[in-house]
């Protein structure tokens, strides 16, 4: 690493507001500078795009379920796996790729941060062993939290400050990064068959329901005054008319206030709304609410969503969320794999075929371009698939051609069987909104670095920020009329320098980078009833010991680790 | 000071218990004692102390005999008998820990090779049924905390799991279960009266190799349909009060074992298994696992998933792309027509554990065994390896039957000089750059890629 | 009394051989857990034989010498079974079915009396099948 400068490209960095201006951007060892000297390695960026390098807020790549997707479908590689790059590693798989293909095709696509999505804390060793093995992109891990027994103990009895200890606890024995709530409630029920479909549905056993463990960690969040907010899969996904249930989730953050040092405005983050913006009572009147969800949203400023749009592929859906993918397989009857995880969660994985020519997946289709379009806020909307849930990572750059233009949007939505019944569900074919550059780059960047707290590292191209730099191979000024060359613009990029180091040259991968786990130490006063529970539970109920639980930093060698000292 | 190391994982069964205490002597060489193992446990971790294990490579000579070699030219050797090979078949991994096997898999990328691991002679079979039916699953904790109807086909873990039954299955008291056994109705489906059996509210006696039938009269009879008088051996009566027990169970465990993959019907047995656990779940609650014979045998189905895609029978041999096709790409189809043209056995006995005929085919070409001890594979080969004992000498990161990752420590340190599955298969592969003048590819920094030979304790 | 029984095969662990396979295969207690058949009374009684007789197991893959006992796990007329090892392996059948897993367990064998016959050691029929055993071992 040395000094590099990337010469008169199109710069597009809507955190500091700069809109296309020709630019040059400095890098000297892993920041970005004011300027380099003249010995510097020039990239020639003339007629290109530079933006920063992309953010995921939500993607299932590493870890036990996104494992049981790869293992359990070999067709998932039959045809689709790329020839290795020599001399690089053998890239395996679509919908669900190996770890090493998951590096490569984030940095190709220019993400230099992806968030996994959803950790069990009992298999966290095996998340960081497979983060460990993904090349190039930085990478933190969110725990599940909303069917945890302690969790679900201290909220039943309104105890925030142990649910705070124990959080803060299981945040350093697991190396997570935030607070992810799947199904709240409804995945502990799961372990005895059973769901909970509302807000107010009690929890067999717990005596709690969903509404109350958000709130409660929602609260606990905002005490530890953690970099991200909680991060919510809401109940009743995926079910004709459950958008309601979703703006009455939302509508639990109304009043409560961001505590935290990182500039973090929301206290909820709420993943793939698409899933969550349903209306109609069955299969046969399903249709898009997308519009009611973010009329709320535009109007609720401490909230952030992403979209989890549907790509139309075959896929592999994988949640915790285990009721949900029990009850997925009963309609699609394909394999169906589940885990239970003793005290703490579940998760479900199920092939599926998101097919232009079904109506209800074509309806899917535009619910979460919709959401992309109707929002007044960039900076609060994040692209994702929920990958590979309701498409693979992979199909981002599509997301983006698609939001783009209109063009791209009809030409889809007329290759389809029931083009008439999707335009009758939906409002996509109304809308002429074709989103600019900014508003991509804040969709992707600045936007989700904000949301994670992570605005002082990722997200722009400020001096002092990670030098993270991607050059896309599009003129700002004369933008293509052909949509596809704004995919393949995307999905290749001309250049990524990441974290300073050159890791992509003509959408070809030249270097492993260097690749960080970030993870949260939230310091909390020492809370001696937490750590009899703690001892308690491992005693009596867990099958694995206190001691082998945490942990090893030998699985995280190359941490980057977010110290919080909470005040008594 | 003697000292008492606690939370000891054991490398040995798919329990991986990780409750064991060792007593180590002062000099943190020798395993004194041990507390919490079964029989088997307690003698690995003895048998490391054993005076007469190797220590150094051993290479055959002409004569038949061996002579000790240094690492440098068992490293040397190992790394140009598979640049050479047109396939080389890298097979074993029933006893090391994940690093060992990611290891491996840089090594096998590079030759060219086919990875395989016991899986393959063993639970392959339910790999199989997975690709074709999933895996509704569970940890082992859940079993503890609400199993009241666990069921034992074709496997017979008071043998070959010998704590299975107190930490998980049968005895132990959970937060649901807290009367323990008395809460619990034990179905045990085996063509013999094992000591599992002995323990089982039903014993259905089946026919030998009649489980796929058997199955199928629980699937019938679960739908509400009549089946005959009699079903592999077994009375109606019987299968409809097992039946019963299962529908009305709160919590259903099916474990299921060789019994399932090694008869006839192979992955169908297993195939028909999970139907009748997705069955059970229009009922109530129900989970199948396969009981996994070595402590992290597990593992290379979890490294190898998340680096090609693969679980076992992964052939790596097109050097652009990974591919799989049991029946084709096995170890023992690959042996039994010739296939390949080099043989590595690591962390498993090929030579006990291979139908002997496999073993003469594969004795054709170069042979080399990595294990820490002497075994029948390590009495054929033309090199043996020593290496650390995961678990006892080396830490590591093993996956329980039920995928749940256990970091295992290490409680002794190993034999000077001795080295780690991982330290020699990355030596191995620097050995190979040197010869074919290529650059070592390293996921991380090489000086992060090394982590577990200094894992905290 | 009959020359010869046919009898349905499985090899499978036992706690004795998991114990003795740790402590080495090259140990009299692994000769001693696995060098064994376990097969019903009655049909020892139709071989003619006695508890603790040498037999010869053959299948189609192979012949093995094996000393008979009464079944420390129940066993029914019809089966036999050899613990899981070096001697098991001289006669289960490679055959996969296309799956990659040999048929470890139900195969037919022919067990017929070999009183004079002397059980060989796992390094013998091991290093025996590959030529490298020599008299006196190595």
């Amino acid at each position: 690493m040395a000094e590099i400068i990337i010469k008169n490209g199109f710069v597009v960095d809507p955190a500091r507001k700069i809109n296309g201006d020709v630019m040059d951007i400095a890098i000297k060892d892993d920041k970005i500078v004011e300027k380099v000297g003249s010995g510097a390695k020039e990239i020639d960026a003339r007629g290109k795009v530079v933006m920063t390098g992309g953010v995921d807020i939500h993607a299932h790549v590493a870890g036990p379920k996104v494992n049981v997707g790869r293992l359990m479908r070999p067709e998932d590689k039959l045809f689709k796996s790329p020839n290795a790059q020599a001399p690089y590693r053998i890239e395996s798989g679509f919908s669900i790729p190996s770890t090493f293909k998951t590096g490569y095709d984030y940095a190709r696509m220019g993400y230099a941060f992806v968030m996994e999505a959803a950790m069990p804390p009992l298999h966290s060793p095996h998340v960081h062993e497979e983060i460990h093995d993904t090349p190039i992109i930085d990478q933190g891990a969110l725990p599940v939290f909303a069917n945890n027994w302690f969790v679900l103990e201290y909220l039943k009895n309104r105890e925030i400050e142990n649910s705070a200890a124990y959080t803060a606890w299981l945040l350093a024995a697991t190396k997570g990064y935030g607070v992810k709530l799947v199904n709240p409630g409804g995945t502990a029920a799961w372990a005895w068959g059973l769901n909970c479909l509302t807000l107010n549905d009690p929890v067999p056993f717990f005596d709690i329901t969903p509404a109350e463990i958000i709130s409660g960690l929602m609260q606990t969040n905002e005490y530890l005054g953690l970099p991200h907010s909680i991060h919510i899969h809401q109940n009743s996904l995926g079910t004709p008319g459950n958008y309601e249930i979703t703006l009455d989730s939302f509508r639990l953050a109304e009043g409560v206030k961001a505590n935290n040092k990182f500039s973090r405005d929301s206290v909820m983050h709420s993943t793939h709304v698409q899933f969550h913006s349903y209306g109609g009572d069955s299969w046969r009147n399903f249709e898009s609410k997308a519009k009611e969800v973010m009329d709320y949203i535009n109007g609720q400023k401490n909230i952030t969503v992403d979209l989890g749009c549907v790509t139309l592929d075959e896929t592999t859906t994988m949640t915790a969320d285990g009721p949900f993918e029990h009850h997925l397989n009963q309609l699609n009857h394909l394999k169906w794999a589940n885990t239970d995880v003793e005290l703490e969660t579940a998760a479900g994985v199920v092939p599926y075929v998101y097919d232009k020519d079904i109506k209800v997946c074509g309806i899917q289709w535009a619910i979460g371009l919709e959401l992309g379009l109707y929002a007044k806020d960039p900076m609060r909307t994040f692209i994702t698939t929920d990958h590979p849930n309701a498409g693979p990572f992979i199909r981002y750059p599509r997301i983006i051609k698609w939001l783009m233009s209109k063009k791209a949007r009809e030409e889809t939505l007329e290759s389809m069987k029931y083009t008439d019944k999707v335009i009758d569900a939906t409002n996509i074919h109304s809308l002429d909104t074709e989103r600019t550059l900014y508003e991509i780059a804040q969709m992707t960047r600045a936007g989700p670095a904000k949301a994670l707290g992570l605005s002082h590292i990722f997200g722009s191209l400020a001096p002092g920020m990670e030098a993270n730099v991607v050059v896309y191979d599009l003129n700002f000024n004369d933008m293509p009329d052909d949509p596809e060359q704004i995919e393949r613009a995307f999905l290749r990029s001309s250049n990524f320098i990441k974290s300073g180091d050159i890791v992509v040259k003509d959408g070809d991968i030249v270097s492993h980078g260097n690749k960080r786990t970030f993870w949260v130490n939230a310091r909390v006063k020492e809370n001696p009833q937490v750590i009899r529970d703690i001892h308690e539970k491992f005693l009596k109920e867990y099958t694995v010991g206190l001691g082998n639980y945490s942990v090893w930093d030998c699985l995280a060698p190359n941490p980057y680790v977010i110290d919080i000292d909470v005040e008594a | 000071m003697p000292k008492w190391i606690t939370q000891v994982g054991c490398p040995y069964c798919g329990s991986s218990c990780d409750d064991l205490e060792v007593l180590v002597s002062d000099d943190g060489k020798k395993v004194l004692e041990t507390r919490n193992a079964c029989v088997i446990g307690n003698e690995i971790f003895h048998h490391a102390s054993n005076p007469n294990r190797p220590t150094r490579p051993r290479m055959r000579q002409e004569d038949g005999t061996v002579k000790e070699i240094t690492y440098d030219e068992a490293i040397d050797y190992t790394a140009k008998a598979l640049l050479k090979a047109k396939k080389p078949l890298i097979y074993g991994f029933g006893s090391t820990n994940c690093e060992g096997m990611s290891a491996v898999g840089r090594v096998a990328e590079k030759a060219g090779a086919v990875l395989d691991n016991c899986a393959s002679i063993c639970h392959g079979p339910s790999f199989l049924a997975i690709f074709d039916n999933g895996y509704p699953s569970c940890t082992l904790g859940e079993v503890k905390n609400r199993a009241d109807v666990v069921l034992f086909w074709g496997c017979n873990p008071m043998h070959a799991h010998p704590r299975h039954t107190s930490r998980y299955s049968i005895f132990p008291r959970g937060f649901f279960t807290t009367k323990g056994n008395m809460q619990r109705t034990i179905i045990c489906v085996d063509p013999r009266e094992t000591d599992t059996a002995k323990l089982a509210d039903i014993h259905l006696m089946i026919d030998q190799g009649h489980d796929y039938e058997l199955f199928d009269a629980f699937r019938t009879v679960l739908r509400g349909h009549d089946i005959p008088d009699v079903v592999a051996g077994i009375k109606k009566e019987q299968i409809l009060e097992a039946a019963g027990k299962m529908k009305n169970g709160r919590f259903v465990m099916i474990f299921y074992g060789m019994g399932c993959c090694h008869t006839d019907g192979r992955n169908h047995n297993v195939d028909i298994a999970i139907s009748t656990t997705r069955d059970l779940n229009s009922h109530t609650k129900a989970s199948i696992m396969a009981m996994r014979g070595h402590y992290n045998i597990a593992g290379p189905g979890q490294v190898w998933s998340w680096q090609f895609g693969f679980p076992y029978c992964v052939d790596l041999s097109r050097g652009t792309h990974a591919h799989m096709n049991p029946g084709e790409t096995s170890s023992i189809d690959l042996a039994m027509r010739d296939e390949v043209d080099c043989f590595v056995n690591v962390g498993t006995d090929a030579g006990a554990h291979f139908p002997i005929e496999a073993v003469r085919h594969l004795k054709k070409h170069p042979f080399i065994t990595v294990d820490p001890n002497i075994c029948m594979a390590s009495e054929i080969s033309d090199l043996h390896i020593p290496v650390r004992i995961v678990g006892v000498e080396e830490p590591g990161v093993v996956y329980r039957m039920d995928n749940v990752p256990i970091q295992f420590k290490k409680v002794v340190d190993g034999p000077d000089g001795v080295l780690s599955d991982e330290e020699l298969f990355d030596r191995v592969y620097e050995r190979m750059c040197e010869l074919t003048e290529t650059e070592p590819i390293w996921i991380l920094n090489r000086g992060h890629a090394h982590g577990s030979s200094t894992a905290e304790q | 009394m009959k020359e010869k029984i046919v009898l349905n095969m499985i090899t499978q662990r036992a706690i004795e051989e998991g114990q003795a396979m740790e402590k080495g295969k090259t140990t009299p207690e692994y000769f001693k857990a696995c060098s064994i058949v376990e097969m019903n009374p009655e049909d020892m009684k139709k071989l003619g034989i006695w508890r603790n007789t040498n037999v010869r197991v053959t299948s189609e893959a192979g012949s093995v010498i094996v000393k008979a006992i009464e079944p420390t796990q129940y066993v029914p007329p019809g089966l036999a079974h050899i613990r899981q090892g070096v001697w098991a392996n001289q006669v289960v059948p490679p055959r996969t079915q296309s799956t990659g897993t040999p048929q470890y367990s139900g195969f037919p064998v022919t067990i017929e009396p070999a009183i004079d016959e002397r059980i060989k050691t796992a390094l013998e029929l091991v290093q025996g099948a590959v030529g490298l055993w020599k008299e006196g071992g190595n």
